[in-house]
């Protein structure tokens, strides 16, 4: 089993929220970028030859942002050195703006991709531009139906709770219009204010007003209840399917599994290595033109940390650790690396034990990072 | 050398010190001055080099004091020996200060081109003149576009009354001035007057312990001379040590074969406690011992008291082993151990002021790794009880029975405010609003005033100060000693949470005030204690009558439903913030108590202005 992310770090507008490495997208050397980021699948994948790739996730950024030309470029040269595995799964992320007509779509469709994640963040113009978001609600049905048209029916939307301007009232219109598209995938991340966002600095002028945490602790289970009641199942902290549905390539991260990172500032997590590219574009390409690796840091992941980020990660997931797989991963019983760690959390009502798999309550989701930093090991001990 | 040649070498020594308001540029006229006289070289340079703890270079204020000797080449053909005494520059050292002024002859005040004369200006400046010193005034950071160096020449004269005609005009960082100040030094600053035929007699201004020499003192001498192997004699304690060395700063240790008449230098006698060498005393030769002490000796004695907690209880012997290495260098810090039922074991900490107590919660954190937990601070309080027996406490929680308790005394200090006389009326009433009781006040000139008033040092030490800078725009000066003990209507206020008396959280306050500090305290707590998964009530209590109340609300949600990619380390580090956070909180029963929050007695009022 092999997993790829690829990083596309352009964007047609900057949202006000976000902090992912990313650049606006005009003036930049987008050709050689998409060369120079086929040389680093090549390169790397020279050493893995054998290895099947089950699925792809391009990501950014605005990986739509691209023209089709571009796109076709980068997508035919993945097809090339990167196949996916038939049954794989093959996702691009886009904006509904770039789906106005069909041209990406279709060339997206003739590569091979076969799920997309379409950033609709909100059905409510007034909020989608106070965020700085540049398209609106209806260009985002326009942009679904048009995805549909062409043949694409995995298709997954975001939506972002606790925006500014927001009420439980409004996230519950959001949410009514997303479901009543009847997709097959949904995702719904909180607003989290990082630094170096546009957010944060109206934060620090005290300009941004945003729901209060009960606001959004309401839209959280607002959402959850809402899916639910539509027969789409909560699989992780954030991530809502129609059975059958979920996304592999998520799945593939909370399971703490492998994955090749390509791309300006990409993270890959290969046998023991988590490494991580060189974030600015022209630190990336620069190694690259000398047909070097633009790796910026190594982090070899020692045996405490695997598990530490077995349990944390695997825990966001509905279905949680299996014990059994535990054991046969690593060697030793849950209970014998955190010893009481988990009895004490199931009798608090935290963790429970469903057929030998440790997963987090209903309740305890709405304070998982609280049971995850329990499985934080002490350094001293 | 012999007695004449001492004599000789005593009309080459020039003692001063540098005074200034903080971040006026004290510390980098000194490093130009070291460079000047290559005392030391370039290489060797570092910003500040004076400032030689970790911690002082970070707040920017000196600690220890230093005394460093340096030679000056003189237009006049001869060369000088400077010794630049450093000084602390904080209320809570100013007895240190007064100390190390007393060792020497001048004093350079260094006062900003654009700021101007500002209040620790003025209290350095008349710290200098109480110890007789010749003041040079210099203006520094005359480059700054803003520099206005006649205005600031009138204010040096206007308000401190020495004249500043010829005051020399520097940049510090640029080097501008500083070969005429040195120049002014040689002329202006007299000689030292001892007699190297007397007794010997020395002041302590300094004490440092070091691991292989003992305690390290650094003296002046007043008169005579001392060499290795005479025995001394400490004043004020009659002990007496037999010298293993005697030498100089220049500015690591050089060994010299005598100190005489007029030196500043260090002196090891195999001295195990610094406690047995106070700041301010005079040491003489046992078997020629001077006929008086000089003057001004005080015994320091802390005046507030806080516990000190690790929040790992497991680091008790941990925190006892830093507070005696602490104690090897700080005479000041006292303690003892003490139990407190939500904390814990921990100790009893005596300090000079609240910067000393941050200076010392700073060095335990980070030169030994501990996480702390303090409680706020308090004073000594003297309980009458009904059989007229006197109990001493300076925990709240120690308080009697209030059925048992006649009285209630506190310790009261006389108070020197030292203010243009723009802030009298605020100052004025701030005094008032902190129980103080006017005693008189008198104009220093056109415009400065000096106004006294008895004040509780609990109101001192709770947030007078801070109190008083923002009502005078920083221009206050505030200088106090104990007084006495007087009756007052105290009580002993119980902070709950959920419901349980966290005795960490007690304090004294004055029946007047109580209702309303009751009400501050519990808001401050609401703030800085964190929503947990349960809801808290916060309750503050005299006796069981409650008195102010409030919930903080259970939190709803806690986990990060956001998409970071592959950025697992991300994650990481977000988890392990969130688990280092909670290793700085203490569990009192089922509920997470921050380190700020045993502080949240003491700084009430910053929370509430936060919020307006």
């Amino acid at each position: 089993m092999a997993a790829a992310y690829i990083h596309i770090p352009f964007c047609d507008f900057i949202c006000y929220y976000c902090d992912f490495n990313k650049v606006f997208i005009e003036g930049q050397p987008v050709d050689e970028y998409i060369d120079l980021l086929l040389r680093e699948i090549k390169m790397t994948m020279a050493h893995y030859r054998q290895e099947p790739i089950d699925t792809i996730y391009i990501g950014g950024g605005t990986p739509s942002s691209i023209s089709p030309q571009q796109l076709e470029h980068l997508l035919s040269g993945i097809q090339k050195y990167l196949p996916v595995k038939s049954g794989g799964e093959f996702t691009i992320e886009c904006n509904p703006n770039n789906l106005l007509d069909t041209t990406r779509l279709e060339v997206m469709r003739t590569y091979g991709v076969n799920r997309l994640s379409i950033g609709v963040q909100s059905f409510n113009d007034a909020v989608l531009k106070k965020i700085g978001r540049k398209h609106s609600a209806q260009d985002a049905l326009t942009a679904i139906h048009n995805a549909h048209k062409v043949g694409f029916e995995n298709i997954s939307i975001d939506l972002i709770f606790r925006l500014p301007g927001q009420d439980t009232a409004d996230f519950k219109q959001t949410l009514a219009q997303a479901i009543a598209l009847d997709l097959p995938h949904y995702a719904t991340y909180s607003l989290i204010l990082e630094r170096k966002t546009i957010f944060y600095n109206l934060q620090r002028q005290g300009r941004l007003h945003l729901p209060s945490e009960d606001a959004e602790a309401d839209m959280y289970e607002l959402a959850i209840n809402e899916f639910s009641k539509h027969g789409l199942n909560q699989y992780e902290i954030s991530n809502f399917a129609k059975p059958g549905k979920e996304s592999k390539h998520n799945l593939m991260y909370w399971h703490n599994e492998h994955y090749f990172g390509f791309g300006a500032g990409a993270y890959g997590y290969l046998d023991r290595d988590r490494y991580h590219n060189n974030g600015p574009i022209q630190q990336y390409m620069a190694p690259l033109r000398k047909h070097k690796l633009p790796v910026f840091e190594h982090h070899l992941v020692p045996f405490s940390e695997q598990v530490e980020e077995e349990m944390f990660l695997g825990l966001r997931t509905n279905k949680g650790v299996s014990k059994q797989h535990f054991q046969d991963k690593y060697g030793y019983t849950i209970d014998e690396i955190y010893g009481d760690t988990v009895k004490n959390l199931i009798q608090r009502h935290l963790l429970v034990d469903v057929n030998g798999h440790i997963c987090l309550t209903h309740d305890s989701r709405f304070f998982g990072n609280n049971v995850f930093a329990e499985f934080l090991l002490d350094d001293e001990t | 050398m012999d007695r004449n040649e001492m004599i000789e070498h005593q009309k080459e020594i020039r003692n001063f010190s540098i005074v200034a308001h903080i971040d006026h540029g004290k510390s980098t006229i000194a490093d130009r001055i070291l460079e000047m006289t290559d005392t030391v070289s370039q290489r060797e340079m570092q910003d500040q080099i004076l400032d030689d703890m970790d911690l002082e270079r970070e707040r920017g204020i000196t600690i220890k004091l230093n005394a460093v000797q340096l030679h000056y080449h003189a237009k006049d053909g001869k060369t000088y020996v400077f010794h630049l005494i450093d000084t602390p520059g904080h209320v809570d050292f100013s007895y240190e200060v007064s100390r190390s002024l007393a060792a020497c002859e001048g004093a350079i005040l260094v006062v900003d081109a654009a700021q101007g004369v500002e209040a620790q200006t003025l209290a350095n400046a008349y710290l200098a003149v109480d110890n007789d010193l010749e003041i040079i005034p210099v203006i520094n950071k005359i480059d700054l576009p803003s520099a206005d160096p006649d205005r600031v020449k009138e204010e040096i004269e206007e308000m401190i009354g020495i004249d500043a005609s010829d005051a020399v005009l520097a940049s510090a960082k640029e080097g501008i001035g500083i070969p005429e100040l040195l120049e002014k030094i040689v002329h202006e600053v007299p000689a030292p007057s001892g007699d190297v035929n007397a007794p010997f007699k020395a002041l302590i201004f300094d004490s440092v312990y070091d691991n292989y020499r003992g305690v390290v003192l650094s003296i002046r001498v007043i008169d005579g001379f001392v060499k290795v192997g005479d025995t001394i004699e400490l004043m004020n304690n009659q002990k007496r040590f037999e010298v293993t060395e005697v030498g100089v700063m220049s500015p690591k240790a050089v060994q010299t074969a005598t100190l005489s008449a007029g030196d500043v230098g260090y002196l090891t006698a195999s001295i195990k406690s610094v406690k047995d060498t106070r700041v301010g005393d005079t040491i003489t030769l046992a078997d020629r011992p001077a006929e008086k002490a000089l003057p001004g000796y005080r015994k320091i004695t802390p005046m507030v008291y806080s516990g000190m907690y690790p929040v790992d209880n497991a680091k008790f012997n941990d925190l006892r082993e830093a507070l005696e290495k602490l104690q090897l260098n700080d005479a000041a810090l006292e303690f003892e151990p003490e139990t407190s039922k939500a904390l814990g074991f921990g100790f009893r900490c005596g300090f000079l002021g609240l910067l000393h107590m941050d200076v010392v919660q700073e060095r335990l954190e980070r030169e030994f790794n501990l996480d702390l937990i303090m409680t706020a601070p308090a004073v000594d309080y003297h309980i009458i009880l009904t059989d007229d027996t006197k109990k001493v406490i300076d925990n709240p929680a120690e308080m009697p029975e209030a059925t048992s308790i006649k009285e209630i005394q506190e310790p009261y200090v006389k108070a020197q405010i030292m203010v243009p006389n723009d802030y009298v009326g605020p100052v004025m009433e701030l005094s008032q609003r902190k129980r103080g009781e006017f005693v008189t006040m008198d104009y220093l000139d056109k415009y400065r005033v000096n106004i006294i008033y008895d004040i509780p040092l609990s109101e001192i030490i709770y947030d007078f100060f801070d109190d008083l800078k923002s009502n005078t725009k920083g221009y206050a000066s505030l200088d106090y000693e104990i007084e006495g003990y007087r009756a007052s209507d105290l009580v002993k206020m119980d902070i709950l949470i959920n419901g349980e008396v966290v005795d960490a959280l007690s304090s004294i306050v004055h029946k007047d005030f109580a209702f309303e500090r009751g009400k501050e305290i519990v808001s401050a707590l609401k703030t800085t204690i964190p929503r947990q998964q349960f809801e808290i009530p916060i309750q503050a209590a005299i006796g069981n009558k409650i008195i102010a109340r409030s919930n903080i609300k259970a939190y709803r949600k806690n986990v990060l439903a956001k998409c970071y990619g592959g950025d697992i380390t991300r994650k990481r580090k977000l988890l392990e913030k969130q688990k280092a956070g909670k290793k700085r909180m203490k569990s009192v029963g089922s509920v997470e108590i921050p380190q700020e929050a045993f502080m949240s007695i003491l700084r009430t009022d910053e929370t509430e202005s936060h919020k307006n």
